[in-house]
């Protein structure tokens, strides 16, 4: 069933340390590109922490130790002539709590263009800055306030145009930690509808703790269990008839 | 298999499979019933036959109900999923398994004008359908992968003697012309026994469904196996 | 349990009096400790401002000035003998330097308005301790019988230095002097210290080496002043040979003082930037320069600015280390440099406060009031700086 589908992201043998500690114990993971993956399990199973070594998210933690290869395509984002800050506008990431920054709407997209050099400022970034708010369904809500703080806004737009910011540096993934948890189950449907469509033009990787979320949206799910990946299939294979025992246990709620 | 974390979902689980086992045992006892009334020539029998149907019926009704608010309000997935969703499907060939022995029953009734001279090949039929209803109810209480299969591989077995028993039949016809409307009456019942012994094979298959997740409705008898064995092997 | 429909009614519970009672009780102890604070605060104030507001009036008298060849070289002749005592001498001192510059008015005899003596000023004032003679306070009486007495606005506090007359000692040259030492305590130790608590809360590993240095920058900010004072001895006038009692000296003394009080408050702004704002910033691939210079700098800087402002602040009313470092001096002229020697506004209210004459003990009091006045409106800057950054991000 596997033959179509083309690895965006390869995972081999990855393990990860927080100073003598285990967090993953080898991770072997494909995802798959253009296709939704939701990583679920239960709390401090590693998902999230898994998530963030896919945009080395977790060089910040200086007793953060890896081994093992994580290809983003061919390249390994590991090697040493990867330049951190390259990977992170091909790997974009959106975060639990809404994180916009206290600036005008227009800045919070502008940003990272404008660090990056992607445009300059003037008509091209005004039309940069429209087409990431369009693609993040939330230009018509925001148009006539582009200069107000984004701060200003309700948590599920503020989540948008996070969304937004993220996909106007053109990334090829996008990673999603937990990105509705602070949400209403409307602002939920509403970014969860919009996963649906960014999943057109981009590879899509989230950690939920709502299974259902993870049911809803995702192609693929990996479940995670004390820092080992339990089970990895098709979201209607793992929610219907998953393989494993520890799968069907945390599924059904008969955890712990 | 451990217990859920919410212990009321457990319970309505539970309480689910008991009613459906419930129904299955009403249902077994109105095909026995149908069948001992035809037998004996018991009219009263077929009545009460045909009176208990409704205790089916409503049992049929209070499943759904459950299974509709399990799905509504607890969301299950995986094997609790699975064992709602086999719920619905064996609820359904209960039901009409209920339907065919009140049928029985009401084909007996019509044998006044024209009795039954030769039961005994019915007789075996339907020990075989009830059979199978036995064992996939069994199959269901007990998650039995093992006997559901015994039960959908057994029914070739039921065709058989429904083939044989309509050999018999056309025979008897041949011979004596005034026993054409018995006879058809015999073929109907008949027929109906081997229908029981059909959703008999539906219900084992929504078991192993249920238990594995595979659905091997509509593939061939060694496909189901090689599917069953090879999911085993793993 | 009572199950009885009155169950929530305080009064049916036997313990509720009692309970009552405490609460009361602990409401009182509050109350009665911050009235006490206040009541300190209210007579410190009365007191001060009491003493210091005869300081901001001049007594002036009205006398004849004989303006002749003689007072160039004996300032006394220009007033009458009677009345030497009378006006003020650092008045009559002047008289020759005028004449050198105005010669037309010598011959002349003119009717004038000029300061007072300090004890003259005591007694119009009703002071206790005045310090003027009997038949002095006849003279003065009279002439204010005359209406030969009046009291203006003390210009002359705001304009000149100190002096070892009273009537004419001001705190210009000890406000100069602040402000210079100020200065160059904020050009050394806000870049310093804000760099430093950067360096430490942004990108320093976390080792052993860093968790000492952030154990003793606690502790220094927690040692007494006085030992700053050395410290600066030591290194800038000893070692580096800093001019003593120079604004530099008292500047670089402050500085390090300062220090641990910024880097402390620094990184406690920094601290408080949420961690969401730096990985959002990460997150879209800025680097740790952009992250902390476009993102976090920007939103901790009001809480930097209130924290380098305090410690200003206490820099400006701090005497210890400076009378170490030699600026406890007697400056009747404002430095007109760094490397001059010069004094501070607090260590201008000490050195007033030392002496005996009644009118010094005014002059000690308006000092203060200047000093508190000052002091007051910088911790108000701080706290109009933190309300403006209480944003929600």
């Amino acid at each position: 069933m596997s033959t179509e589908l083309e690895n965006k992201i390869t995972v081999r043998d990855l393990k990860l340390w927080y100073g003598d500690f285990e967090a993953l114990h080898g991770i072997n993971l494909d995802i798959y590109s253009g296709k939704i993956t939701a990583f679920i399990g239960p709390s401090g199973c590693g998902k999230s922490t898994f998530l963030r070594t896919l945009n080395r998210m977790n060089d910040r933690i200086p007793s953060c130790r890896i081994e093992g290869t994580v290809l983003l395509g061919e390249q390994d984002i590991y090697a040493p002539e990867v330049d951190v800050v390259q990977l992170r506008t091909h790997v974009g990431m959106v975060f639990q709590k809404p994180n916009p920054f206290p600036k005008s709407i227009y800045e919070n997209i502008a940003y990272a263009p404008r660090i990056h050099g992607l445009v300059d400022d003037g008509p091209d970034m005004d039309e940069l800055v429209e087409t990431a708010l369009r693609k993040a369904s939330i230009w018509d809500e925001v148009k006539d306030k582009l200069q107000q703080p984004g701060t200003a806004l309700s948590g599920g737009q503020q989540q948008r145009l996070c969304i937004a910011r993220t996909i106007a540096v053109q990334p090829d993934v996008i990673l999603m930690d937990e990105p509705c948890s602070a949400l209403d189950p409307i602002a939920t449907a509403k970014i969860e509808e919009l996963m649906d469509e960014l999943k057109q033009d981009y590879t899509i990787v989230i950690v939920t703790h709502n299974m259902q979320q993870a049911a809803r949206v995702s192609d693929y799910t990996a479940y995670f269990y004390l820092g080992d990946l339990i089970e990895f299939g098709e979201t209607s294979t793992i929610f219907t008839a998953p393989n494993k025992q520890e799968t069907e246990d945390y599924i059904t709620g008969r955890f712990g | 298999m451990p217990e859920h974390t919410i212990k009321r979902f457990e319970d309505e689980l539970t309480l689910l499979k008991e009613k459906v086992l419930s129904m299955g045992g009403l249902v077994e006892k109105a095909i026995r019933r149908a069948i001992n009334a035809l037998t004996e020539q018991n009219t009263k029998k077929a009545r009460k036959v045909i009176e208990r149907d409704k205790a089916i019926n409503a049992l049929e009704v209070e499943i759904d109900n459950m299974t509709r608010s399990l799905l509504a309000l607890r969301q299950p997935a995986a094997s609790d999923l699975r064992l709602v969703i086999a719920t619905i499907k064996i609820v359904t060939d209960l039901e009409r398994i209920g339907d065919l022995a009140e049928n029985i029953a009401e084909s007996m009734l019509q044998t006044d004008e024209h009795p039954l001279n030769h039961t005994d090949s019915l007789q075996d039929l339907a020990d075989r359908a009830i059979a199978q209803v036995q064992d996939a109810l069994d199959a269901f209480a007990r998650n039995d992968v093992d006997k559901a299969m015994q039960v959908i591989s057994a029914d070739h077995k039921i065709n058989r003697a429904f083939k044989s028993m309509q050999r018999e039949n056309l025979t008897y016809m041949l011979e004596d012309p005034r026993q054409i409307s018995a006879g058809l009456i015999a073929s109907n019942i008949g027929k109906n026994i081997e229908r029981i012994g059909d959703h008999a094979v539906n219900v084992a298959e929504m078991v192993i469904y249920m238990v594995r997740g595979h659905d091997i409705r509509h593939v061939d008898h060694e496909t189901a196996a090689a599917l069953l064995n090879g999911e085993l092997d793993e | 349990m009572n199950k009885s429909p009155n169950i929530l009614i305080g009064s049916a519970h036997p313990r509720h009096k009692k309970r009552e009672r405490a609460d009361t009780r602990f409401r009182w102890y509050g109350l009665t400790a911050l009235g006490m604070a206040l009541a300190f605060l209210v007579f410190f104030f009365v007191d001060i401002i009491g003493q210091a507001l005869p300081a901001f009036h001049q007594t002036e008298v009205r006398v004849d000035v004989h303006y002749s060849e003689a007072v160039k070289s004996n300032y006394n002749a220009g007033i009458d003998h009677k009345l030497r005592r009378i006006v003020s001498r650092a008045w009559l001192r002047t008289l020759p330097a005028l004449l050198e510059k105005q010669p037309e008015l010598i011959g002349q005899t003119r009717t004038e308005w000029v300061p007072a003596d300090s004890r003259v000023d005591q007694y119009i004032k009703q002071h206790e301790g005045h310090g003027l003679k009997e038949k002095y306070q006849k003279t003065v009486d009279a002439m204010a019988a005359q209406g030969n007495i009046r009291q203006v606005f003390n210009a002359a506090f705001f304009s000149s230095g100190d002096s070892k007359l009273p009537e004419n000692a001001g705190i210009l040259a000890a406000a100069v002097g602040s402000v210079f030492t100020l200065l160059l305590t904020m050009l050394v130790a806000v870049p310093i210290g804000i760099m430093t608590a950067i360096y430490l809360e942004e990108f320093a590993p976390d080792n052993h080496f860093t968790r000492m240095i952030e154990v003793n920058i606690n502790n220094l900010a927690a040692i007494p002043s006085i030992l700053y004072g050395l410290l600066g001895l030591a290194i800038f006038i000893n070692f580096m040979g800093v001019p003593r009692s120079s604004a530099l000296a008292g500047g670089l003394t402050l500085a390090l003082m300062t220090l641990p009080i910024i880097i402390i408050a620094t990184r406690a702004a920094l601290r408080a930037v949420p961690e969401s704002i730096r990985e959002a910033a990460y997150g879209l691939g800025a680097s740790s320069l952009q992250t902390v210079w476009h993102h976090v700098l920007p939103l901790a800087m009001p809480g930097i600015l209130t924290g380098s402002i305090i410690g200003l602040a206490q820099a400006m009313g701090e005497t210890a280390p400076l009378i170490i470092v030699g600026m406890m001096a007697y400056i009747p002229e404002p430095s007109s440099s760094i490397l001059d020697a010069t004094t501070v506004l607090p260590a201008q209210v000490y050195t007033w406060s030392t002496e005996s004459l009644r009118g010094y003990a005014e002059r000690t009091a308006a000092g203060i009031l200047v000093l508190l006045t000052v002091l007051l409106s910088l911790n108000a800057l701080a706290v109009a700086l933190r309300n403006r950054s209480q944003q929600n991000w």
